[in-house]
């Protein structure tokens, strides 16, 4: 008899892993469906450029079905919840689904109601989030009539669906309102709950320093407790304001809301505790996760779940064999920074290695933490090959899993010259 | 690595001064730490955060941030910044004798 693999969520991870497991199994010997609760397929890493006009939303959906393989069943349905003890899905419309193997997918969403006058007076008119397509579609429209004053972008707490976007939008701006020639009258701040730019000492130095070069005002360590539309103000928990005219907000982030009513799965963010290396749900043996929907110490990015796809489908197939997992995931992540004017950074890290200078993914490749146009042409391609090759569940010729080390330079270490 | 002094007792820290042996505190400890964060009136409620931040610690090997502590303490975050005025997750996590909650990236 068959296997049966449900796979809940049809973005990033769940559509490669979709992919790579109907590659894995003969259709006689796996029974693939994915579900997911409508089939729009947003290409996220484009919402970025929405609002400054440099790409539209129909230029980044696709339909979910399309992007699954032949022999991949498509279910259009809501998640009601998941019974992990006898191995069933169910869903919104009654209807169950019983599994051999659940792949969560469901990714990370928006609480914007969850900080106090966020979605109150001045939301969606003076108060924005590019984290939505009707929220960077609309943002679009606000920054085209934006005639100058005090623009904040606040990251409300993390963790954040790619953590750089903010930084980026920054930057973005920067060169946005230069371009219009009215950057002397806009007065950019950056305001983040962290104690710097970014999370990891060699990265946040460098983005700090980007920030600083283009003139945005760093406001550290600022838990934002309430957004006051009305008033034009972000109110921290210790009573600290920061004042706007047009505001960009990262909203709180948790994980899908089935999680939450599936007893024994998640955690108190309806995140998915999962194991670091095999990618098994800590709840259950026949239940793995990817991506966003994770509780692990990585970025919530594709490239996370790109590396993720690899390791994972090789663990469903040992597990359905009775074979021990193979702990193989090593938080590899990368990403291209956009910083402007047709340039971008890159980094690229793992668990054990916070992001460091040199290149990738060896000493002849593209520079790490710096600058480049190369930087910003590899961005650009991302898209085509995200539809083409990291769906469809194909590796990049050289490019792997685990994170390679031949091209970094690491700190405090003498790098013997050759 | 750094040392610090509590209760005539040398406890081994990181630079930022969180015990790096979350085994080497005793709650005896509990007010010379918090009087070096700035808390001088320890109250039941500092007391509940402190000993959940301990729990959550043993629990998940990493204190929970100031969100979590939100949701899961029973204090509401507004209630945690007036118990703790300089950041609740950070500076409950240093009296608590545990590391520094880890940041997401």
């Amino acid at each position: 008899m068959a296997y049966r693999i449900v796979i809940l969520g049809g973005g990033t991870g769940g559509t490669l892993t979709a992919n790579r497991l109907r590659r894995m199994y003969a259709p006689d010997k796996a029974e693939i469906i994915v579900v997911d609760q409508d089939d729009r397929h947003i290409y996220q890493p484009g919402l970025l450029f929405v609002p400054f006009g440099h790409a539209r939303i129909a230029d980044i959906a696709r339909s979910r079905r399309h992007q699954l393989a032949t022999g991949v069943s498509f279910r259009q349905g809501t998640t009601d919840h998941v019974d992990i003890t006898t191995n069933q899905v169910y869903l919104a419309d009654g209807a169950m689904l019983d599994y051999d193997v659940l792949v969560v997918a469901t990714g990370a969403v928006l609480l914007p109601e969850e900080t106090e006058g966020l979605t109150g007076p001045g939301w969606m008119q003076k108060v924005f989030t590019f984290y939505t397509p009707g929220g960077a579609a609309a943002l679009a429209g606000a920054l085209a009539t934006f005639d100058g004053g005090r623009l904040v972008v606040n990251t409300v707490d993390m963790p954040i669906k790619c953590p750089v976007a903010p930084l980026e939008f920054c930057f973005l701006a920067d060169a946005y309102f230069r371009k219009r020639g009215m950057r002397d009258r806009v007065e950019l701040t950056y305001v983040t709950p962290l104690d710097g730019a970014f999370t990891q000492p060699v990265c946040s130095r460098t983005l700090a320093g980007t920030l600083k070069s283009k003139g945005v005002h760093l406001v550290t360590q600022f838990n934002t407790g309430e957004v006051d539309g009305a008033g034009g103000r972000l109110i921290g928990y210790d009573g600290r304001e920061v004042g706007f005219d047009l505001a960009v907000v990262v909203p709180l982030h948790g994980g899908a809301s089935f999680v939450g009513r599936s007893a024994g799965l998640g955690d108190s963010l309806n995140f998915v505790p999962t194991d670091p290396h095999t990618l098994q749900a800590k709840a259950a043996p026949n239940i793995f996760v990817i991506g966003d929907a994770t509780d692990l110490p990585a970025s919530k990015a594709g490239s996370v779940a790109h590396f993720e796809g690899d390791v994972l489908v090789g663990n469903v197939r040992s597990y359905l064999a009775g074979e021990p997992l193979a702990p193989r995931y090593d938080g590899h992540t990368n990403c291209f920074i956009e910083t402007g004017f047709g340039k971008a950074l890159l980094v690229d890290f793992n668990y054990d290695t916070e992001p460091l200078t040199g290149h990738y993914p060896s000493r002849v490749g593209l520079p790490l933490l710096k600058e480049s146009r190369l930087n910003h042409l590899g961005k650009l391609a991302f898209q085509s090959f995200y539809w083409h090759g990291l769906l469809p569940g194909r590796n990049i010729p050289g490019i792997h899993a685990t994170m390679p080390s031949s091209g970094k330079t690491r700190p405090y270490v003498k790098v013997q010259e050759d | 690595m750094p040392t610090a002094t509590v209760t005539g007792v040398t406890i081994d820290v990181n630079d930022e001064g969180f015990f790096t042996d979350p085994d080497s505190w005793t709650e005896d400890m509990v007010p010379e730490l918090a009087r070096a964060e700035g808390i001088a009136d320890l109250t039941e409620d500092h007391w509940r955060v402190i000993r959940f931040m301990r729990d959550a610690y043993r629990a998940t090997g990493t204190g929970p941030t100031v969100r979590v502590l939100g949701k899961t303490s029973g204090v509401s975050i507004k209630e945690l910044y007036q118990l703790f005025p300089h950041g609740p997750a950070k500076t409950a996590a240093k009296i608590a004798g545990i590391p520094k909650p880890r940041g997401c990236i």
